[in-house]
C-alpha cells in the first residue's frame, strides 16, 4: 500500500471516532465482532498465563494477572529498566450478554484473544414475515 | 511511570536501515540487568516468537529485529482498537567485555531475553600487591 495511503487511513482511523487509539488503560485492548461473538485481544508480553483470570459477569468482561519483575539476586542490577510489573486489572462492558460457558482464552507469544460467544437468550430473533 | 508511558511507543527514528515493509516499527520497553556473569536484555515485543525474531551482531552493536504479522479472524471486524499492530527494532551497543561468541536469545510469552556472557578476560581479577 502506498504511503499516502496508508496516511489517509490513519487519519481516518484518528477522526473517525470508532476506534479510540492510545488506551490509558493497561493493557491495551483491541475487540473483533462476529457475527454470534465477540473477540478481545491484550497485548501481554510476559505476564503469566497461568496466573491470569477472566470472568464474564452478564455483559461485563474483567480480566486481570500479574507481570512478575526478574528476581535479582544479591549483587545483580539494574541499568535500565522500561518494562512495567505489577499487578494488571481491566473491566470492559460488552455489547450483549455472552453464554459464560463456553467463553474460551488462548494466551499465545505474549497475545491473549477471549472468544466470547453470545448468549442464546440475548440473540436477536429474526420475524418472518407471511404473505397474505 | 507516567500512565501514558504504558502502551507501546512508536519509533520515532527506526534502526538505520532502509524498510521494505510497509509497516509501522515499535521501539520495544527494555530492561537490561548485570550479573557477575552476563548482561541480560530483555525486551517486550508481543506477537513475536522465536521464529520470527532476528538479532544481528555487527561490530559492537546488537540490532534486534521482529517482524509481527498483522492478526485476523476470518468474518470478524475490528470494531475496537486501542493497539496497533507492527514490527520492532532496537539496536544496542555493547560493551568491550562481553564474549561475542557465546550470546544466547529466548523468546517466551512475547518476551525476548538475551543473555550476553561476559569475557573471560574481563572479569574481576584480584591484583595482587607486592611488598616493596
Amino acid at each position: 500500500m502506498p504511503e499516502v495511503q496508508r496516511l489517509q487511513r490513519e487519519m481516518n482511523r484518528l477522526f473517525s471516532g470508532v476506534s479510540q487509539p492510545f488506551s490509558q488503560d493497561f493493557p491495551a485492548i483491541n475487540v473483533w465482532s462476529g457475527e454470534s461473538e465477540i473477540v478481545v485481544s491484550a497485548e501481554l508480553p510476559g505476564a503469566d498465563p497461568d496466573g491470569m483470570e477472566i470472568s464474564v459477569v452478564g455483559e461485563s468482561l474483567t480480566l486481570s494477572g500479574v507481570r512478575n519483575p526478574e528476581a535479582l539476586k544479591e549483587g545483580e542490577n539494574y541499568h535500565r529498566q522500561e518494562r512495567s510489573s505489577g499487578r494488571f486489572s481491566r473491566t470492559l462492558q460488552l455489547p450483549f450478554r455472552v453464554d459464560a460457558a463456553n467463553v474460551a482464552a488462548r494466551f499465545e507469544k505474549g497475545i491473549l484473544h477471549i472468544t466470547l460467544p453470545r448468549a442464546e437468550a440475548d440473540k436477536p430473533r429474526k420475524i418472518s414475515i407471511k404473505a397474505e | 511511570m507516567k500512565e501514558q508511558d504504558l502502551q507501546k511507543q512508536t519509533a520515532s527514528n527506526p534502526v538505520e536501515m532502509e524498510r521494505t515493509r510497509n509497516r509501522k516499527v515499535y521501539v520495544p520497553r527494555v530492561d537490561i540487568y548485570e550479573t557477575k556473569e552476563s548482561i541480560v536484555l530483555l525486551a517486550d515485543m508481543p506477537g513475536v516468537d522465536e521464529g520470527s525474531v532476528d538479532i544481528v551482531l555487527e561490530k559492537n552493536v546488537l540490532a534486534i529485529n521482529g517482524t509481527v504479522e498483522p492478526v485476523s479472524f476470518p468474518g470478524h471486524n475490528l470494531v475496537y482498537a486501542e493497539y496497533d499492530t507492527g514490527d520492532y527494532q532496537r539496536a544496542f551497543t555493547l560493551p568491550e567485555e562481553i564474549d561475542q561468541n557465546r550470546i544466547e536469545a529466548t523468546v517466551k510469552n512475547g518476551v525476548l531475553r538475551v543473555v550476553l556472557q561476559k569475557a573471560e578476560k574481563s572479569k574481576a581479577r584480584k591484583i595482587a600487591i607486592k611488598a616493596a
